[in-house]
Protein backbone atom coordinates (compact mmCIF):
# COMPACT_ATOMS: atom_id res chain seq x y z
CA UNK A 1 0.00 0.00 0.00
CA UNK A 2 1.57 3.81 -0.95
CA UNK A 3 1.75 6.22 1.40
CA UNK A 4 -0.61 8.78 1.25
CA UNK A 5 0.08 11.68 -1.52
CA UNK A 6 2.08 14.30 1.35
CA UNK A 7 -0.04 17.04 -1.08
CA UNK A 8 -3.25 15.68 -0.83
CA UNK A 9 -4.87 17.99 1.93
CA UNK A 10 -7.91 15.90 4.50
CA UNK A 11 -10.83 17.60 4.11
CA UNK A 12 -12.03 19.48 7.24
CA UNK A 13 -14.90 21.32 8.32
CA UNK A 14 -14.83 24.59 9.78
CA UNK A 15 -17.26 24.22 13.28
CA UNK A 16 -17.03 28.08 14.62
CA UNK A 17 -15.65 31.32 12.93
CA UNK A 18 -15.20 33.71 15.33
CA UNK A 19 -14.25 37.17 14.08
CA UNK A 20 -11.44 38.54 16.08
CA UNK A 21 -11.65 41.86 14.63
CA UNK A 22 -11.90 43.74 11.72
CA UNK A 23 -9.56 41.93 9.38
CA UNK A 24 -8.95 38.85 11.54
CA UNK A 25 -11.06 35.75 12.33
CA UNK A 26 -10.28 32.49 14.15
CA UNK A 27 -10.99 29.71 12.25
CA UNK A 28 -12.45 26.39 14.78
CA UNK A 29 -11.98 23.22 12.69
CA UNK A 30 -12.63 19.33 12.72
CA UNK A 31 -11.87 16.57 9.96
CA UNK A 32 -14.62 15.29 8.31
CA UNK A 33 -13.05 11.94 8.74
CA UNK A 34 -10.96 10.61 11.74
CA UNK A 35 -8.95 11.76 14.16
CA UNK A 36 -8.21 15.65 14.90
CA UNK A 37 -4.24 15.46 14.34
CA UNK A 38 -2.01 16.36 16.74
CA UNK A 39 0.34 19.28 16.77
CA UNK A 40 3.05 21.12 19.07
CA UNK A 41 2.25 25.10 19.91
CA UNK A 42 4.47 27.15 16.93
CA UNK A 43 3.62 24.41 14.25
CA UNK A 44 1.35 25.60 11.36
CA UNK A 45 -1.19 23.92 8.90
CA UNK A 46 -1.31 24.48 5.25
CA UNK A 47 -4.44 25.65 4.58
CA UNK A 48 -6.47 25.38 1.35
CA UNK A 49 -9.03 27.47 0.62
CA UNK A 50 -10.54 25.74 -2.55
CA UNK A 51 -9.95 26.78 -5.46
CA UNK A 52 -8.23 29.66 -4.25
CA UNK A 53 -4.77 29.22 -2.77
CA UNK A 54 -2.97 27.00 -0.17
CA UNK A 55 -1.42 29.27 2.94
CA UNK A 56 0.18 28.62 6.02
CA UNK A 57 -1.14 29.47 9.88
CA UNK A 58 0.51 28.42 12.50
CA UNK A 59 -2.04 26.49 15.58
CA UNK A 60 -3.42 29.29 17.95
CA UNK A 61 -5.05 26.26 20.14
CA UNK A 62 -6.84 23.65 20.70
CA UNK A 63 -10.56 24.61 21.57
CA UNK A 64 -12.18 23.46 24.55
CA UNK A 65 -14.61 21.61 22.08
CA UNK A 66 -11.42 19.68 20.70
CA UNK A 67 -11.45 22.15 17.92
CA UNK A 68 -7.97 22.96 15.76
CA UNK A 69 -7.95 26.47 15.92
CA UNK A 70 -6.32 28.65 13.27
CA UNK A 71 -6.58 32.18 13.40
CA UNK A 72 -6.34 34.00 10.03
CA UNK A 73 -5.55 38.28 8.92
CA UNK A 74 -7.99 38.86 5.58
CA UNK A 75 -4.29 40.04 3.61
CA UNK A 76 -4.43 38.44 0.49
CA UNK A 77 -7.35 36.10 -1.81
CA UNK A 78 -6.13 33.00 0.21
CA UNK A 79 -6.47 34.68 3.59
CA UNK A 80 -9.41 36.93 2.28
CA UNK A 81 -10.84 33.34 1.08
CA UNK A 82 -10.44 31.48 4.57
CA UNK A 83 -11.74 34.57 7.00
CA UNK A 84 -14.68 34.27 4.68
CA UNK A 85 -15.48 30.44 5.76
CA UNK A 86 -18.38 29.92 7.83
CA UNK A 87 -19.77 26.80 10.19
CA UNK A 88 -20.18 23.80 8.15
CA UNK A 89 -18.69 24.92 5.47
CA UNK A 90 -15.29 22.77 4.42
CA UNK A 91 -11.24 23.69 3.50
CA UNK A 92 -8.26 21.80 2.89
CA UNK A 93 -5.66 20.91 5.53
CA UNK A 94 -2.65 19.14 5.24
CA UNK A 95 -0.19 19.29 8.65
CA UNK A 96 1.64 19.65 11.37
CA UNK A 97 4.32 20.88 9.99
CA UNK A 98 7.54 22.61 11.60
CA UNK A 99 8.99 23.43 15.05
CA UNK A 100 8.02 23.80 17.69
CA UNK A 101 8.18 25.92 20.70
CA UNK A 102 10.74 24.15 22.89
CA UNK A 103 8.61 24.63 26.16
CA UNK A 104 10.13 20.72 27.48
CA UNK A 105 13.63 22.89 27.30
CA UNK A 106 12.08 26.35 29.15
CA UNK A 107 11.06 24.06 32.48
CA UNK A 108 12.19 25.60 35.33
CA UNK A 109 13.10 28.78 33.54
CA UNK A 110 10.47 32.02 33.79
CA UNK A 111 8.94 32.41 30.54
CA UNK A 112 8.84 35.49 28.30
CA UNK A 113 6.24 35.31 26.02
CA UNK A 114 6.55 38.55 23.32
CA UNK A 115 3.81 38.63 21.06
CA UNK A 116 3.37 40.92 17.82
CA UNK A 117 0.30 41.58 15.75
CA UNK A 118 -0.98 38.52 14.79
CA UNK A 119 2.10 36.84 16.37
CA UNK A 120 -0.16 36.87 18.85
CA UNK A 121 -1.67 33.27 17.70
CA UNK A 122 1.21 31.41 17.77
CA UNK A 123 2.29 32.80 21.10
CA UNK A 124 -1.29 31.76 22.33
CA UNK A 125 -0.93 28.05 21.92
CA UNK A 126 2.53 28.70 23.58
CA UNK A 127 0.84 30.14 26.64
CA UNK A 128 -1.90 27.95 26.79
CA UNK A 129 0.30 24.92 27.06
CA UNK A 130 2.36 26.77 29.69
CA UNK A 131 -0.67 27.68 31.91
CA UNK A 132 -1.75 24.08 31.54
CA UNK A 133 1.47 22.81 33.19
CA UNK A 134 1.93 26.21 35.06
CA UNK A 135 3.82 24.57 37.67
CA UNK A 136 7.03 23.92 35.09
CA UNK A 137 7.64 27.73 35.36
CA UNK A 138 8.99 30.15 37.41
CA UNK A 139 7.32 33.72 36.37
CA UNK A 140 5.32 33.93 32.97
CA UNK A 141 4.74 36.87 31.79
CA UNK A 142 2.97 37.65 28.29
CA UNK A 143 3.60 41.24 26.63
CA UNK A 144 1.79 41.77 23.76
CA UNK A 145 1.79 44.73 21.53
CA UNK A 146 -0.88 45.70 18.76
CA UNK A 147 -1.46 48.69 16.26
CA UNK A 148 -3.96 49.76 18.10
CA UNK A 149 -6.79 48.93 20.90
CA UNK A 150 -8.99 47.38 18.42
CA UNK A 151 -6.72 45.39 16.54
CA UNK A 152 -5.93 43.16 19.52
CA UNK A 153 -7.00 39.65 19.60
CA UNK A 154 -8.08 37.22 21.84
CA UNK A 155 -9.99 39.89 23.65
CA UNK A 156 -11.89 38.26 26.55
CA UNK A 157 -9.18 35.63 26.78
CA UNK A 158 -6.88 38.62 27.30
CA UNK A 159 -9.35 40.30 30.01
CA UNK A 160 -9.05 36.59 31.81
CA UNK A 161 -5.35 36.89 31.55
CA UNK A 162 -4.77 39.87 33.08
CA UNK A 163 -7.08 38.55 36.02
CA UNK A 164 -4.81 35.62 36.83
CA UNK A 165 -2.11 35.87 40.11
CA UNK A 166 0.03 33.35 38.45
CA UNK A 167 0.51 35.38 34.78
CA UNK A 168 1.94 38.68 34.29
CA UNK A 169 0.26 40.11 30.97
CA UNK A 170 1.30 43.85 29.60
CA UNK A 171 -0.53 44.77 26.41
CA UNK A 172 0.66 47.93 24.55
CA UNK A 173 -0.28 49.63 21.21
CA UNK A 174 1.26 51.62 18.83
CA UNK A 175 -1.10 54.26 18.43
CA UNK A 176 -4.66 55.04 20.77
CA UNK A 177 -7.06 57.43 21.18
CA UNK A 178 -7.40 59.19 24.61
CA UNK A 179 -9.92 56.96 25.62
CA UNK A 180 -7.42 54.35 25.75
CA UNK A 181 -6.42 53.24 29.11
CA UNK A 182 -3.45 51.03 28.52
CA UNK A 183 0.22 51.56 27.57
CA UNK A 184 0.94 53.63 24.33
CA UNK A 185 4.26 52.33 23.19
CA UNK A 186 6.54 49.63 21.61
CA UNK A 187 6.79 46.00 22.79
CA UNK A 188 10.67 45.96 23.11
CA UNK A 189 9.92 49.14 26.14
CA UNK A 190 8.11 47.04 28.05
CA UNK A 191 10.69 44.49 28.80
CA UNK A 192 12.21 46.57 30.61
CA UNK A 193 9.14 46.43 33.47
CA UNK A 194 8.38 42.98 33.07
CA UNK A 195 9.41 41.09 36.18
CA UNK A 196 11.32 38.10 35.32
CA UNK A 197 14.82 37.15 36.37
CA UNK A 198 17.19 37.37 32.90
CA UNK A 199 19.92 34.59 33.77
CA UNK A 200 16.91 32.44 33.97
CA UNK A 201 14.84 33.41 31.14
CA UNK A 202 13.59 32.13 27.97
CA UNK A 203 11.68 33.95 25.80
CA UNK A 204 10.03 33.00 22.60
CA UNK A 205 9.28 36.38 20.17
CA UNK A 206 6.65 36.07 17.14
CA UNK A 207 5.87 38.94 15.09
CA UNK A 208 6.81 41.13 12.52
CA UNK A 209 10.35 40.38 11.74
CA UNK A 210 11.52 43.98 12.29
CA UNK A 211 9.99 44.15 15.50
CA UNK A 212 11.44 40.50 16.09
CA UNK A 213 15.03 42.12 15.65
CA UNK A 214 13.99 44.97 17.70
CA UNK A 215 13.01 42.72 20.43
CA UNK A 216 15.89 40.13 20.38
CA UNK A 217 18.11 43.05 20.94
CA UNK A 218 15.88 44.23 24.18
CA UNK A 219 16.33 41.06 25.52
CA UNK A 220 20.14 40.46 25.17
CA UNK A 221 20.87 44.04 26.78
CA UNK A 222 18.19 42.77 29.44
CA UNK A 223 20.37 39.65 29.76
CA UNK A 224 18.97 37.12 28.31
CA UNK A 225 21.11 34.51 26.75
CA UNK A 226 20.73 34.38 23.33
CA UNK A 227 20.74 30.81 23.33
CA UNK A 228 17.41 31.29 24.92
CA UNK A 229 15.44 33.20 22.79
CA UNK A 230 13.55 31.89 20.29
CA UNK A 231 11.97 33.48 16.76
CA UNK A 232 9.11 32.05 14.69
CA UNK A 233 10.28 33.05 11.45
CA UNK A 234 7.65 33.65 8.77
CA UNK A 235 9.10 33.32 4.68
CA UNK A 236 6.85 32.11 1.74
CA UNK A 237 6.06 28.55 2.28
CA UNK A 238 3.88 27.00 -0.63
CA UNK A 239 5.16 23.35 -0.23
CA UNK A 240 6.31 22.93 3.66
CA UNK A 241 7.80 19.76 2.62
CA UNK A 242 11.39 21.48 2.12
CA UNK A 243 11.26 20.65 -1.73
CA UNK A 244 9.98 24.34 -3.45
CA UNK A 245 12.96 25.84 -1.99
CA UNK A 246 10.61 28.83 -1.63
CA UNK A 247 10.72 29.74 1.94
CA UNK A 248 15.01 29.15 2.31
CA UNK A 249 16.70 30.79 4.90
CA UNK A 250 20.00 30.77 4.42
CA UNK A 251 21.38 27.35 5.07
CA UNK A 252 17.68 26.26 6.41
CA UNK A 253 14.11 26.25 5.17
CA UNK A 254 11.83 28.09 7.26
CA UNK A 255 8.89 24.43 6.74
CA UNK A 256 11.38 22.11 7.95
CA UNK A 257 13.60 23.72 10.38
CA UNK A 258 11.63 26.95 11.36
CA UNK A 259 9.01 28.29 12.11
CA UNK A 260 10.90 28.29 15.21
CA UNK A 261 14.67 29.31 15.44
CA UNK A 262 16.64 29.62 18.28
CA UNK A 263 18.33 33.29 17.83
CA UNK A 264 21.83 32.84 18.13
CA UNK A 265 21.74 30.81 14.97
CA UNK A 266 19.91 33.15 13.14
CA UNK A 267 21.38 36.02 14.18
CA UNK A 268 23.76 36.73 11.41
CA UNK A 269 20.66 35.89 8.80
CA UNK A 270 18.68 39.20 10.06
CA UNK A 271 20.75 41.08 9.16
CA UNK A 272 21.92 39.86 5.79
CA UNK A 273 20.15 41.87 2.71
CA UNK A 274 18.18 40.01 0.40
CA UNK A 275 17.74 36.44 2.66
CA UNK B 1 5.99 64.11 52.52
CA UNK B 2 9.12 61.64 52.93
CA UNK B 3 12.70 62.51 52.54
CA UNK B 4 13.60 63.56 48.43
CA UNK B 5 17.28 62.44 48.91
CA UNK B 6 15.49 58.75 49.88
CA UNK B 7 13.06 59.04 46.60
CA UNK B 8 15.46 60.07 44.60
CA UNK B 9 18.34 57.13 45.34
CA UNK B 10 15.45 54.72 44.79
CA UNK B 11 14.20 55.96 42.18
CA UNK B 12 15.46 53.35 39.09
CA UNK B 13 16.25 56.79 36.52
CA UNK B 14 18.95 57.81 39.33
CA UNK B 15 19.73 54.05 40.19
CA UNK B 16 23.77 53.76 41.31
CA UNK B 17 24.05 57.44 41.22
CA UNK B 18 26.65 58.98 43.52
CA UNK B 19 25.21 60.13 47.20
CA UNK B 20 26.91 63.23 46.56
CA UNK B 21 24.70 64.02 43.64
CA UNK B 22 21.79 62.96 45.28
CA UNK B 23 22.23 65.92 47.93
CA UNK B 24 22.35 68.45 44.96
CA UNK B 25 19.22 66.88 43.20
CA UNK B 26 17.55 67.30 46.57
CA UNK B 27 17.95 70.66 46.84
CA UNK B 28 16.21 71.09 43.59
CA UNK B 29 13.27 68.16 44.07
CA UNK B 30 10.15 68.09 45.44
CA UNK B 31 7.26 65.70 45.91
CA UNK B 32 3.68 66.14 44.12
CA UNK B 33 1.06 64.51 43.12
CA UNK B 34 -2.00 64.40 40.77
CA UNK B 35 -5.32 63.56 40.50
CA UNK B 36 -6.39 61.48 37.40
CA UNK B 37 -7.03 63.58 34.03
CA UNK B 38 -5.23 66.26 35.69
CA UNK B 39 -2.04 67.77 33.40
CA UNK B 40 1.31 67.90 34.33
CA UNK B 41 2.51 69.99 31.76
CA UNK B 42 0.93 71.77 29.10
CA UNK B 43 2.57 71.90 25.19
CA UNK B 44 3.88 75.11 24.67
CA UNK B 45 4.38 76.21 28.28
CA UNK B 46 8.20 76.87 29.32
CA UNK B 47 9.60 72.80 30.60
CA UNK B 48 10.68 74.16 33.82
CA UNK B 49 10.36 70.95 35.32
CA UNK B 50 10.76 67.23 34.47
CA UNK B 51 9.33 64.44 36.75
CA UNK B 52 10.28 61.16 38.25
CA UNK B 53 7.17 58.67 38.17
CA UNK B 54 7.07 56.75 41.51
CA UNK B 55 3.32 55.62 40.86
CA UNK B 56 0.62 55.83 37.96
CA UNK B 57 0.88 56.27 34.30
CA UNK B 58 0.88 59.38 32.24
CA UNK B 59 0.34 60.17 28.63
CA UNK B 60 2.01 62.50 26.40
CA UNK B 61 -0.63 63.77 23.98
CA UNK B 62 -0.39 65.70 20.86
CA UNK B 63 -3.11 68.48 20.85
CA UNK B 64 -4.95 68.63 17.06
CA UNK B 65 -7.19 70.52 16.19
CA UNK B 66 -10.80 69.83 16.05
CA UNK B 67 -10.11 66.45 16.83
CA UNK B 68 -8.85 64.10 19.95
CA UNK B 69 -5.35 64.27 20.92
CA UNK B 70 -3.13 61.53 19.85
CA UNK B 71 -1.60 59.91 22.14
CA UNK B 72 2.09 59.56 21.38
CA UNK B 73 3.14 57.27 23.97
CA UNK B 74 2.42 56.57 28.39
CA UNK B 75 5.32 56.84 30.62
CA UNK B 76 5.07 54.39 33.71
CA UNK B 77 6.37 54.18 36.94
CA UNK B 78 9.84 53.99 37.29
CA UNK B 79 10.68 56.63 34.16
CA UNK B 80 10.83 59.85 33.58
CA UNK B 81 8.60 62.60 31.98
CA UNK B 82 9.69 65.88 30.65
CA UNK B 83 13.33 65.99 28.45
CA UNK B 84 11.90 69.23 26.48
CA UNK B 85 13.92 70.55 29.17
CA UNK B 86 17.44 69.88 28.13
CA UNK B 87 17.50 71.22 24.71
CA UNK B 88 16.41 74.99 23.79
CA UNK B 89 13.78 76.44 23.57
CA UNK B 90 12.93 74.63 26.97
CA UNK B 91 9.45 74.60 26.08
CA UNK B 92 7.06 71.44 26.45
CA UNK B 93 6.72 69.33 23.13
CA UNK B 94 3.36 67.75 24.02
CA UNK B 95 1.22 67.91 26.81
CA UNK B 96 1.30 64.85 29.58
CA UNK B 97 -1.88 63.71 31.47
CA UNK B 98 -2.17 61.72 34.12
CA UNK B 99 -4.33 58.65 33.75
CA UNK B 100 -4.30 57.46 37.24
CA UNK B 101 -3.42 58.51 40.23
CA UNK B 102 0.14 59.46 39.59
CA UNK B 103 2.53 60.60 42.68
CA UNK B 104 6.41 62.06 41.13
CA UNK B 105 8.90 63.90 42.55
CA UNK B 106 9.35 67.10 40.56
CA UNK B 107 12.87 68.45 39.86
CA UNK B 108 12.99 72.34 39.40
CA UNK B 109 15.24 72.55 36.42
CA UNK B 110 16.22 76.71 36.89
CA UNK B 111 17.50 75.21 39.80
CA UNK B 112 19.49 71.85 38.40
CA UNK B 113 21.28 74.35 35.69
CA UNK B 114 22.90 76.96 37.95
CA UNK B 115 24.18 73.38 39.81
CA UNK B 116 25.17 72.17 36.86
CA UNK B 117 26.46 75.38 35.42
CA UNK B 118 28.63 75.40 38.30
CA UNK B 119 29.61 71.42 38.57
CA UNK B 120 30.59 69.82 35.45
CA UNK B 121 30.19 66.42 36.83
CA UNK B 122 26.20 66.67 38.24
CA UNK B 123 25.79 68.03 34.36
CA UNK B 124 27.85 65.16 33.08
CA UNK B 125 25.88 62.92 35.16
CA UNK B 126 22.81 64.25 33.62
CA UNK B 127 23.65 63.81 30.32
CA UNK B 128 24.59 60.39 30.75
CA UNK B 129 21.27 60.00 32.21
CA UNK B 130 19.46 61.32 29.48
CA UNK B 131 20.80 60.70 26.41
CA UNK B 132 20.22 57.16 26.51
CA UNK B 133 16.77 58.00 27.13
CA UNK B 134 17.02 60.17 23.58
CA UNK B 135 18.04 57.16 22.09
CA UNK B 136 15.26 54.72 23.08
CA UNK B 137 12.67 57.04 22.31
CA UNK B 138 13.89 57.56 19.22
CA UNK B 139 14.15 54.25 18.19
CA UNK B 140 10.42 53.41 20.12
CA UNK B 141 9.27 56.70 17.50
CA UNK B 142 11.14 54.95 14.52
CA UNK B 143 9.95 51.35 15.08
CA UNK B 144 6.03 53.38 15.65
CA UNK B 145 6.53 54.97 12.31
CA UNK B 146 7.57 51.36 10.20
CA UNK B 147 3.78 50.67 11.00
CA UNK B 148 4.82 46.94 11.54
CA UNK B 149 1.16 45.84 12.03
CA UNK B 150 0.53 46.94 8.92
CA UNK B 151 -0.56 44.09 5.88
CA UNK B 152 1.30 42.07 3.80
CA UNK B 153 -0.62 39.84 1.22
CA UNK B 154 -0.12 36.47 1.26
Amino acid sequence: MRDPDPFVPRLFRVEEARRENADTTTLGLVPSHGEIPSFLPGQFFMLYAFGVAEIPVSVSGLSGTGRLLHTIRAVGAGSRALCRLRPGDFLGARGPYGSAWPLDRAEGDDLLLIAGGLGAAPIRSALLRALAERERYGRVVFLYGARGPTELLFRPELEGWQRRPDLEVQVTVDHAPPSWRGSVGVVPERIGHARFSPAHTTAFVCGPEVMMRFTASALLAAGVSSERIFLSMERNMKCALALCGRCQFGPAFVCREGPIFRYDRIARLLFLREI
Amino acid sequence: MSDPKIALAGHRFFSGIDPAIVETLAECAREVSFAAGEYLVREGEPADRFFLLEYGTVALELHRPGRDPLVLETIHEGEVVGTSWVVPPYRWSADARALDLVRAIAIDVRCLRGKSDSDPKLGYELLKRFLPLFVQRLEAVRLQLLDVYGKSPD
